[in-house]
């Protein structure tokens, strides 16, 4: 007796700024494709249904939550995750004040909070702290109680990380 | 080590030793393990939260193409008489932990583990699953501990009779336990007081939310040799446990830790650890695993739900006279509910005349509870607290008055009866009465404050770390001490502080079991306490060798330095007498190393009193009338801390713990019917969110604690026991209802207000678990 499983289809995508063509299941999301066919597990999987923002990544620009999309959505996409953050051995200014504020304590959200924070400040580089709460709360946090993480990405906002 | 006045390194904000792996993705945790040839396990769960399990048919699992491995109970090896019990926080013993990691002859909850699969991919797996028959007879529910405790009610286990003081009882009970503790005569007590107020109250089963679903990697070799990479707050502790289960002496048994995403004493227990080893061993390829969030509602170990009855007494000028609770805990499917943190936390900052506590832990057809964050603290301290803000009312008396009045001091009794050494209560209740968030007023329609005080008396146990001085200079400290929060950086600051050498000299390396000798695990507030003691011991033996190799260096010919005469402090030794040159370095002396033999400094906590903690929080909040609704407004946590070792993870604590408080305490609860949960995600069961708070202002008071080289005391559980009852009473300041039941949803909060208002009759109280009258 055999599972019948459909076949593997290709998948051209641009991760990180780097091309990748990889071979996915036509029903695998884009977490699972970046975790287990990428190589990358930097994003993590939390609760896998969307609640939790723990695999929060940009794709195209737009913060998702990568358990809700499917992989071959991706197609031709650019997808930024967190190890795409720095660049050329720079840190990204809310990896560096996530580290110096104390925002992060065990760090399996880390990942999600940074990318969601990153879309904040992309798309309004002065954001109260209202719009950055509104801005995470779909990233649960159960270590900080959000205080730190709020101000480290007000420091990034007033422009005190360089 | 002169003992120097002004620290370099303790107290100070160090950036976290894991903060560069953690924000760049490069942290592997329990999920991320990976081998080649590995598979992929499922667990096969009860669906029914009482069930017999007549026959289990796993053989068209086995004919699925790429099923590898398919196990039950029969692959346990067959239990030894020897009974152990595990613990951490909360004890298990051995044929309970076996049970509770596979089902025997019944389902005792939903979501009880009954075989599990190993394949190729996660989706054969999960098809093999299906294929499993399983005869089930299905019996009558046990909801909670109220139903559970009734004469008649069906028995879980038909062989747990109660523990009591007394003889032994005729029948079996799903009451495991009944404990007493206190001191005088209550009923005197009471009779002296001018005021006595009585109230019942009530908790629900919480998850610890841990965004990490539990996950491990197993793998065994031609030899039976077992390594497996876990999440857990102890290695050790896991190693003992799958010892025990699976008969595999601990040297053949390797537990390696990886990052640990959140654990909040959820991660203490072996659950898919032994399923995987018993599917690596059968199918001769390593073994992943990794729970569903709804498998972690379902399979895990939640915190404790409550009913406490409190009963207290106080004279007019405010002083108590008498202080009784009754506590019924419910432990889930398997004895061992944290009755014991209960007992020591909820009166434990006050002085009484006479006090009494009564404890019941009571099974139930729910997952076995694990602890949660200073277990039991948060469910009593919600009763006591609450209902101290009512006899300040009663008598007049300004609530922080009140607690002022009875706060505890050295010398004065902890609950267990033994004298409490060095604590900074009274320190701490005279900040929080400076401080504006309790002199400002709280003003506005709908709007009040609340405070509540909370208690933690910490764990001990043993811990150990290994110094070593490396021949360049550099100092590595070894442990098995796994890393919940923030170890690995205050390790690296005492160390430096204690050996006076540059913290970026200082490594700290957490290893597995096989690297490192035997130390506890990582919970009960205890791990930076206790490792800082073993840090002293360990870097004064590492220094002590030092000094040997040192006088050989400092001595000549003519005159041999005695390692007694040789001196250290900030990288140097040098002789008091008999040396004519003037000093080696560190470095100079630990490059000999090379050639002389190990340096090494063991470090044992040995046996140390408690460092018991102390917080108040203080919350303002603002009630929707018409929906019930509550909003945070302010919230501000004080703590005696001892000494801060890193004042910003102390802080980050202090949040945490309060934020986890404030979930327990206005939105979160299992939602059973029936023993099935019907809120299994984070969509459902509502943790807070990033707007659901306001900035958690923490202020740390200082009063070193009787032990340890810095002063430090744990300060990781109390915050999370005061908000609650804070809340509670910052509600009824706002509009003027006791909350006798958790959480306070916008639902009961609403309800409340109604029966208040116009005696409307409350119908569907959310949640409706118990049969007890509101």
């Amino acid at each position: 007796m055999a599972l019948r499983i459909p076949p593997r289809i290709p998948l051209r995508t641009t991760i990180n700024g780097d091309p990748y063509e990889l071979m996915v299941k036509p029903y695998q999301t884009l977490l699972e494709a970046l975790r287990d066919e990428a190589g990358l597990t930097g994003t993590k999987e939390g609760c896998g249904n969307g609640n939790c923002g723990s695999c929060t990544v940009l794709f195209n620009g737009l913060p998702v939550n990568s358990c809700l999309v499917l992989a071959p959505e991706a197609q031709d996409g650019h997808i930024v995750t967190v190890e795409g953050l720095a660049k050329d051995g720079r840190l990204d200014p809310l990896q560096k004040a996530f580290s110096q504020h104390g925002a992060l304590q065990c760090g399996i959200c880390t990942p999600g909070f940074l990318m969601a924070a990153r879309a904040i400040l992309d798309s309004n580089p002065h954001p109260s702290e209202k719009v950055i709460r509104a801005g995470i709360a779909g990233n649960l946090c159960r270590c900080t109680g959000y205080d730190k993480i709020v101000r480290a990405i007000m420091a990034v906002a007033r422009g005190e990380v360089d | 080590m002169t003992g120097r006045k002004e620290p370099r390194y303790v107290g100070k904000r160090v950036i976290k030793a894991d903060a560069l792996e953690k924000v760049t993705g490069a942290a592997l945790f329990g999920a991320d393990a990976r081998l080649p040839g590995m598979l992929h396990g499922k667990v096969l769960r009860s669906p029914h939260p009482h069930a017999r399990i007549r026959a289990i048919d796993c053989g068209k699992a086995l004919e699925l193409e790429g099923v590898k491995a398919v196990v039950t109970v029969a692959d346990l090896p067959p239990f030894e008489e020897a009974k152990a019990a595990f613990g951490g926080e909360l004890m298990i013993d051995q044929v309970h932990l076996r049970k509770l990691t596979i089902a025997h002859d019944k389902a005792l909850f939903e979501g009880h583990a009954i075989a599990a699969v190993a394949a190729t991919s996660p989706e054969v797996a999960e098809a093999a699953l299906e294929l499993i028959q399983v005869d089930y007879e299905l019996l009558p529910v046990v909801e909670n501990a109220l139903d559970a405790m009734k004469e008649g009610a069906p028995l879980l286990h038909e062989d747990l009779y109660t523990d009591t003081l007394g003889e032994r009882p005729k029948a079996p009970s799903n009451i495991a336990s009944i404990i007493e503790g206190g001191w005088g005569d209550v009923d005197k007590g009471f009779a002296e007081a001018d005021v006595v107020l009585e109230k019942s109250y009530e908790t629900q089963m919480v998850h610890q939310g841990y965004i990490e679903p539990q996950a491990c990697l197993a793998s065994v070799d031609a030899d039976g040799n077992v390594t497996v990479w876990v999440s857990t707050q102890g290695t050790f502790n896991a190693q003992r446990q799958l010892s025990a289960l699976l008969m595999i002496p601990l040297h053949k048994l390797n537990v390696v830790p990886l990052e640990i995403g959140g654990g909040f004493g959820g991660k203490i227990y072996v659950m898919l650890e032994t399923l995987a080893i018993l599917l690596a061993r059968k199918s001769g390829r390593p073994v992943k695993m990794v729970m569903t969030r709804a498998e972690v509602f379902r399979g895990t170990g939640p915190g404790s739900p409550a009913y406490i009855d409190v009963k207290i007494g106080a004279k007019r000028d405010g002083h108590l006279t008498a202080c009784y609770a009754k506590m019924i805990l419910d432990a889930g499917a398997f004895p061992g509910s944290p009755v014991a943190g209960a007992f020591m936390v909820g009166f434990a900052p006050y002085k009484m005349p006479h006090f009494k506590q009564e404890g019941y832990d009571v099974v139930t057809n729910k997952p076995r509870v694990q602890a949660y964050r200073a277990p039991g603290g948060t469910a009593v301290a919600f009763a006591v607290e609450s209902a101290l803000d009512q006899v300040a009312e009663a008598l007049g008396i300004d609530p922080l008055e009140l607690r002022r009045i009875n706060a505890v001091e050295e010398g004065d009794l902890m609950t267990s009866g033994q004298k409490y050494n060095r604590i900074g209560l009274k320190q701490l209740l005279e900040r929080v009465a400076q401080h504006p968030a309790w002199t400002q007023p709280s003003s506005g329609p709908n709007r009040g404050r609340g405070l509540a005080l909370g208690a933690w008396q910490g764990a001990v146990l043993t811990t150990t770390a290994q110094v070593i001085a490396n021949t360049d200079g550099t100092v590595t400290v070894v442990t098995g001490q796994v890393d919940v929060t923030g170890t690995r950086t205050t390790i690296q600051q005492m160390t430096a502080e204690l050996l006076e050498l540059p913290l970026e000299l200082v490594k700290v390396n957490v290893v597995d079991t096989h690297s490192a000798p035997y130390t506890d695990l990582s919970a009960g507030s205890r791990t930076t306490y206790t490792m800082s003691v073993a840090l002293k011991n360990g870097c004064q033996d590492l220094v002590a060798h030092m000094k040997r190799l040192a006088a050989d260096l400092l001595s000549h010919p003519e005159s041999k330095v005695r390692p007694e005469d040789v001196n250290y402090s900030n990288g140097r030794f040098w002789a008091s007498r008999g040396s004519e040159q003037p000093s080696v370095s560190w470095r100079e002396v630990a490059e000999r190393s090379r050639t002389r033999g190990p340096l090494v400094g063991q470090g044992n906590s040995g046996r140390l009193p408690p460092a018991p903690t102390f917080a108040a929080h203080v919350a303002d909040v603002e009630v929707d009338q018409e929906t019930g609704k509550v909003r945070l407004l302010r919230y501000t946590c004080f703590q005696e801390v001892g000494k801060a070792i890193n004042p910003q993870q102390v802080e980050g604590q202090m949040q945490g713990g309060a934020g986890q408080g404030i979930g327990w305490g206005l939105f979160e609860y299992y939602f059973y019917q029936q023993g099935k949960l019907l809120n299994p995600t984070f969509l459902d069961y509502r943790m807070p969110t990033a707007l659901d708070l306001p900035m958690l202002d923490s202020v740390l008071v200082e009063v070193p604690a009787s032990e340890g080289p810095f002063g430090a005391r744990g300060v990781g559980e109390v915050p999370i026991v005061p908000p609650a009852a804070a809340l509670a009473n910052a509600i009824y300041r706002a509009v003027g209802v006791r909350m006798s039941r958790l959480p306070m949803t916008p639902e009961n909060v609403y309800w409340a207000l109604q029966e208040k208002g116009a005696g409307v009759t409350p119908r569907g109280h959310a949640p409706v678990s118990s049969s007890r009258g509101s």
